[in-house]
């Protein structure tokens, strides 16, 4: 049976009929046409998928749409604002911290959450922080970089 | 998506949770965080008809203090846990052990009661709480009932709660004066899961060990406690040969699990490097 489920998503008001079965990560980029979050192992392990859910960074494939309702989401298309890039975005352009970009919304999206609850965090923090989300070209190091620039930003 | 069909409820409150499972009958599954039940479901392991949300009843959302009791509500995650003000300052240890489970994400999700009712054999958790001498609150339409943490894990993915019950809340007695705790683990170097996980409480009184739990995870099919070791340190003055001695007995009268992580051997070797470890942490802050 279908639910009907309704959700503020990068601000905007969406609704839509979906079986329960249908996972959050799923609903966002094909009911929603937001294919910015990606899939990358559907296991919980990747964090390709992560999206905030109420603030809270979430791997949005073992999630349910239907548990969605009434959400506030943020996906990287929520992260620029007036044509201007997020800080983040901003640092992993300048710092070089992508290579193919698979990963690079799940790890930008899980910084979000990183630096709200820790606006300077050290290197080892960082990379504490990431630990949910795999990169499998950069090695990491760029990565790092590109959440510290960010984060000397926004200081 | 998941590969088959099946009804969601949402239950508002633990009545409609009960009735809405005594509906369902034993296709029904409760869903709090879904980080154990949906992945299950996605490799048809656990095929439910009915997934019952009970992630919106707020009163299993808390965590407080009564008297000389920490209460931590069931949908209560692993992030609020670890960053708990309440849990750093009374049950140290059990915050430690929330910070090391998955990753944020997961942490953000995951809640300490679907934790401990799945008993997956290398959680955090089941450790930390058995050297805390937990309480497990499981409430069904005909009651309520405590279970003490050792009696609740009983085999690989076994607990000691029956049909119709739901764990509502975990409670922990606050540590008190002269009382150290710790949790390290030895992760998998892939999944981050104990390969041997370690929680100690312990109580000096005159530089003597008047109080001693130690709780292990990962190491068996479920937590157990190191009861040798707990009974050769007791009354003893903790000195570097009390405690080395001590914990070459803390797998003793376990079978330990053998995989590709670690053979049962090794895990008897990580058992007492661990155990030692972790009880050197938990003296030092026990004489603060």
């Amino acid at each position: 049976m279908k639910h009907s489920i309704s959700m503020t998503v990068n601000g905007k008001e969406y609704s839509g009929e979906v079986e329960p079965r249908v996972l959050l990560v799923h609903f966002i980029r094909d009911h929603l046409g937001l294919t910015g979050t990606h899939i990358g192992c559907d296991t919980t392990q990747c964090g390709a998928c992560t999206i905030l859910m109420d603030g809270a960074a979430i791997k949005s494939c073992t999630v349910f749409a239907v548990q969605a309702e009434g959400a506030q989401i943020t996906t990287i298309e929520g992260m620029a604002s007036n044509g201007e890039l997020h800080p983040l975005q901003e640092g992993f352009h300048e710092e070089h911290g992508l290579q193919c970009g698979f990963c690079t919304p799940g790890m930008i999206m899980t910084s979000v959450e990183l630096l709200n609850q820790n606006p300077n965090p050290t290197e080892a923090e960082i990379r504490h922080g990431l630990e949910g989300n795999y990169c499998r070209c950069t090695g990491y190091h760029n990565i790092v970089k590109a959440v510290q620039y960010a984060a000397s930003k926004q200081a | 998506m998941i590969p088959y069909s099946f009804d969601y409820k949402v239950a508002d409150s633990l009545e409609e949770a009960f009735s809405l499972l005594s509906e369902a009958g034993e296709n029904g599954a409760l869903l709090a965080g879904g980080h154990t039940l949906i992945p299950a479901m996605k490799l048809r392991l656990s095929e439910p008809d009915t997934v019952i949300d009970i992630s919106k009843i707020s009163d299993l959302n808390q965590i407080t203090k009564d008297g000389d009791i920490l209460v931590v509500g069931a949908l209560t995650n692993h992030a609020t846990v670890a960053r708990s003000g309440d849990v750093m300052t009374y049950c140290r240890s059990l915050g430690e052990a929330a910070g090391v489970i998955g990753d944020p994400q997961v942490r953000n999700k995951g809640t300490i009661g679907g934790n401990i009712a799945h008993a997956d054999p290398a959680s955090d958790y089941p450790g930390v709480l058995l050297s805390l001498n937990a309480t497990v609150v499981a409430k069904s339409d005909s009651g309520s009932r405590s279970i003490a943490i050792d009696d609740f894990f009983t085999a690989l993915f076994e607990t000691a709660l029956t049909e119709g019950e739901i764990i509502t809340e975990i409670q922990i007695p606050v540590l008190g004066e002269g009382t150290g705790s710790a949790y390290i683990k030895f992760p998998n170097p892939a999944s981050r899961y104990a390969v041997v996980g370690v929680g100690v409480v312990i109580t000096l009184t005159d530089g003597k060990c008047t109080a001693c739990r130690i709780g292990i995870t990962g190491a068996a099919d479920h937590a157990f406690r190191a009861s040798v070791t707990e009974e050769v340190l007791l009354g003893s003055d903790l000195s570097t040969d009390d405690i080395e001695a001590a914990c070459q007995h803390a797998a003793e009268g376990q079978e330990l699990l053998s995989d590709l992580a670690a053979s049962a051997n090794y895990r008897v070797h990580l058992c007492s490097v661990m155990v030692k470890r972790a009880i050197n942490i938990a003296v030092e802050r026990a004489i603060g």
